[in-house]
């Protein structure tokens, strides 16, 4: 009796300590918050590397882009503990370092030697710098990304397609290169009948509750000279915003979005152009970067089905296009920051980056991106490089959310509702933006 | 019984504090129980109210947590009440709620006419009638835009076959004019047996014989419907039209679920413009006044309904 009565001491002593060890093992482990989508499960599969090096063990955080900016600014402004380390929207950058949510990383950078020279410059910019263009670091560039467009390459080589678009149009159908080679391309396609099914022109950003319809419109109206402000003057917008030049952008987008999208795509970002490229709707699709190494393999319109153009050229030649993408930063509220920053320098590794762009991460790192076998590592490769060469970013102030909700405002009620004119819309949104920087003190 | 019960619990109890126990009055005790209750509605709903009405008059940003708040007096109630974009909220709004509790009243009340007859089978199609007020609004709202979908749902189909419009033209949630429709037509199917219930309970309470009555002095069925009925069945339906008006005033997650508010700001009505200012573009005092100016509205509107229900009652 006494015998079994230490033999069951002893086992419970032993899951004791057992679940002690494994409860500090706990207490360590890092937790990543980042957008549920495919680059964060390459994400998943890198950090296993981390785990291994450092015996640090990482937990993660995804919330649907529908809600990431919602419960990870809540998760901010609460001063919460949930995020070691977050990876955060390129426009969140000025608020999270004005308000303290991240850790400044100069000093980090300078002590381990991590030079943001190294990176893709537009990225720096983008995702790291408060004020931009200081040398003021909150984040390390961790997802490159920007809007590109993908098209069936499959229908463009159509023989009997290529014949009557060039007795149409005058020119060999390919990849546009202007932004009225792309109209003319979409209104060819549109209510199309290819393979018994009936298709059409291009998938482009119409979404109202987030940021879509402004990351699109944007993508257009950067080629077509929209400027956020006078270069000279900063916040000064009349006559920028709404120069004859972004009004023909904007007109231009409607024109896009009323001949030549599926119908009832008025409410359409990632998720749903997506769907609209992958069921084989459209000829043409706009999307950001991050979309296509899931399209590369898809077996209705991947492979040799698939090709991909960077962002066309406007009327006067200018060629930008909108960034996307992310910077990864330690929440100032851890406690945690050390094993953070350990994860920071990890991840800034050459041998790292190398791997998280096999994995179909986007890297930053100029030895990544810059090296010889890069471009043709991916058959969209070259197209996401030429574009990250073009970026231009929406405004990235603290008070980025309402600017962003007035455009989205101003653009759908223009593009999609068809209420007003362009330089209604832009107007209003001058109005709206200027009213903004009042409140903030900044005008 | 009970009696030695109490005795028994009051032997158990231990003695310094059956000693504080034993002071207590009645009121005392009845004070007691309720006071978690209380305690528990100050803190989810008065405090917030009242922490919500002291936001409304500052230019607190609930991202901005460092940032000095000041003191805005009424500002935030003028601004609102200038903007021009919140009236077309309120107008959407009232369009709504017009138009949903009007088609709501006339279907809920003659199914509910219909079911009272008690025909064969009027159980099963009762409980058929129910169903959808039983989903919740996030299925509803999630299948409906499936419905709706110009080129796969069954809706665009329906209407196709009826009236020989191609199904890709009718795009109920991106078209200016059918999006409000669209909203309006999901809410009613989703609610109208709500108020065919209320209407139901209230044609069950007419006694039998006053209809007795009517047949004896020769009343035809339209007439007992107009004299009897209608006006005896109208405490209940006033009482359905002020529930669903409260509900339908306040209404998001059907909106959010089928247009977001679009195409544009079509059907964008006041609860959506009012989560996009909190939280969207985090003016929370701004969005606080707001909130303030719509509870009273819908409280006094209420209010002013309720007076007329009890004269109606009082008949």
């Amino acid at each position: 009796m006494k015998s079994s009565l230490k033999l069951a001491l002893g086992l419970a002593s032993a899951i004791t300590a057992s679940t002690a060890v494994s409860n500090v093992a706990h207490a360590e482990d890092l937790t990543l918050c980042w957008a549920a989508w495919d680059p964060a499960n390459a994400l998943v599969e890198l950090s296993k590397d981390f785990t291994k090096e450092t015996g640090i063990g990482m937990k993660f955080e995804f919330v649907p882009w529908t809600n990431y900016a919602d419960r990870f600014l809540n998760e901010l402004n609460s001063h919460g503990k949930l995020c070691d380390l977050i990876i955060g929207d390129s426009q969140w950058i000025g608020g999270a370092a004005e308000n303290g949510h991240y850790v400044k990383l100069n000093d980090f950078f300078d002590k381990e030697k991590i030079s943001m020279d190294d990176f893709v410059p537009a990225t720096v910019v983008g995702y790291s710098e408060w004020p931009k263009n200081t040398p003021n670091y909150w984040a390390l560039p961790a997802m490159g990304d920007v809007v590109g467009w993908t098209y069936r390459k499959d229908w463009f080589s159509k023989p009997e397609l290529q014949k009557e678009f060039k007795e149409k149009y005058g020119w060999d159908l390919g990849p546009p290169t202007t932004f009225d080679q792309l109209k003319q391309i979409a209104e060819f396609f549109q209510k199309r009948q290819i393979d018994g099914k009936t298709v059409y022109g291009a998938s482009i950003y119409t979404e109202r509750g987030s940021e879509g319809i402004t990351m699109g419109a944007m993508d257009v109206l950067y080629s077509y000279g929209f400027q956020y402000e006078n270069p000279k003057k900063p916040y000064e917008m009349e006559g920028f915003v709404n120069s004859d030049k972004s009004v023909k952008g904007l007109e231009f987008y409607k024109a896009l979005y009323d001949c030549c999208t599926p119908p009832g795509a008025s409410n359409s970002y990632m998720g749903e152009g997506v769907d609209a490229f992958k069921s084989g709707q459209v000829a043409m699709h706009m999307n950001f970067a991050f979309t296509w190494p899931g399209l590369q393999k898809d077996e209705n319109v991947g492979g040799d089905k698939i090709g991909y153009f960077v962002n066309p050229k406007g009327p006067d030649g200018d060629q930008f296009a909108q960034l996307g993408g992310q910077g990864i930063s330690v929440v100032s509220y851890s406690d945690k920051q050390e094993s953070a920053l350990k994860y920071i320098k990890w991840f800034a590794n050459k041998d790292v980056q190398a791997k998280w762009w096999s994995l179909g991460g986007y890297s930053c790192l100029n030895a990544v991106v810059k090296d010889p076998k890069f471009p043709a590592s991916q058959p969209y490769a070259q197209t996401f490089l030429d574009s990250m060469a073009i970026v231009k970013d929406f405004w990235a102030e603290p008070s980025y959310a309402p600017l962003l909700q007035a455009s989205q405002k101003r653009f759908h009620d223009y593009v999609v509702a068809g209420q007003g004119s362009a330089k209604d819309a832009l107007d209003g949104l001058v109005k709206d933006w200027t009213q903004v920087f009042q409140d903030d003190g900044k005008m | 019984m009970l009696n030695r019960t109490a005795e028994n619990v009051a032997r158990a109890t231990p003695e310094p504090l059956a000693r504080k126990v034993r002071g207590i009055s009645d009121k005392g005790l009845a004070w007691l129980f309720i006071s978690p209750t209380i305690l528990l509605l100050l803190a989810i709903n008065i405090f917030p109210l009242f922490w919500a009405i002291y936001l409304s008059f500052t230019n607190f940003r609930a991202n901005r947590p460092n940032e000095v708040v000041k003191n805005l007096g009424f500002a935030n109630y003028q601004r609102i009440l200038a903007d021009k974009d919140i009236w077309i909220a309120m107008q959407t709004t009232a369009h709504f709620v017009f138009w949903t509790i009007l088609l709501q009243t006339l279907i809920g009340f003659t199914l509910a006419w219909l079911i009272d007859r008690k025909f064969r089978g009027h159980a099963f199609w009762t409980t058929l009638i129910l169903v959808p007020m039983m989903l919740s609004p996030a299925v509803v709202g999630n299948f409906w835009r499936f419905l709706y979908e110009p080129q796969i749902g069954l809706f665009a189909y329906a209407i196709s076959f009826v009236t020989g419009i191609p199904p890709t033209n009718i795009q109920m949630l991106s078209n200016v004019s059918l999006a409000p429709w669209s909203i309006i037509i999901v809410d009613t199917w989703m609610w109208t047996p709500y108020v065919m219930l209320i209407c139901l309970a209230g044609l069950r309470s007419i006694p039998e014989y006053i209809y007795e009555a009517a047949e004896v002095d020769r009343a035809s069925n339209w007439r007992q419907f107009w004299s009897i009925t209608l006006p005896m069945a109208l405490p209940f339906i006033m009482l359905a039209v002020l529930f669903r008006g409260i509900e339908n005033f306040k209404m998001f997650d059907m909106v959010n679920l089928l247009t977001g508010g679009g195409p544009g700001s079509t059907t964008e009505v006041a609860s959506i413009t009012l989560k996009r200012q909190a939280f969207e573009s985090w003016r929370t005092g701004y969005s606080s006044a707001f909130a303030i100016i719509l509870f009273v509205a819908v409280f006094g509107l209420a209010n002013i309904y309720v007076k007329a229900l009890n004269k109606v009652k009082q008949r």
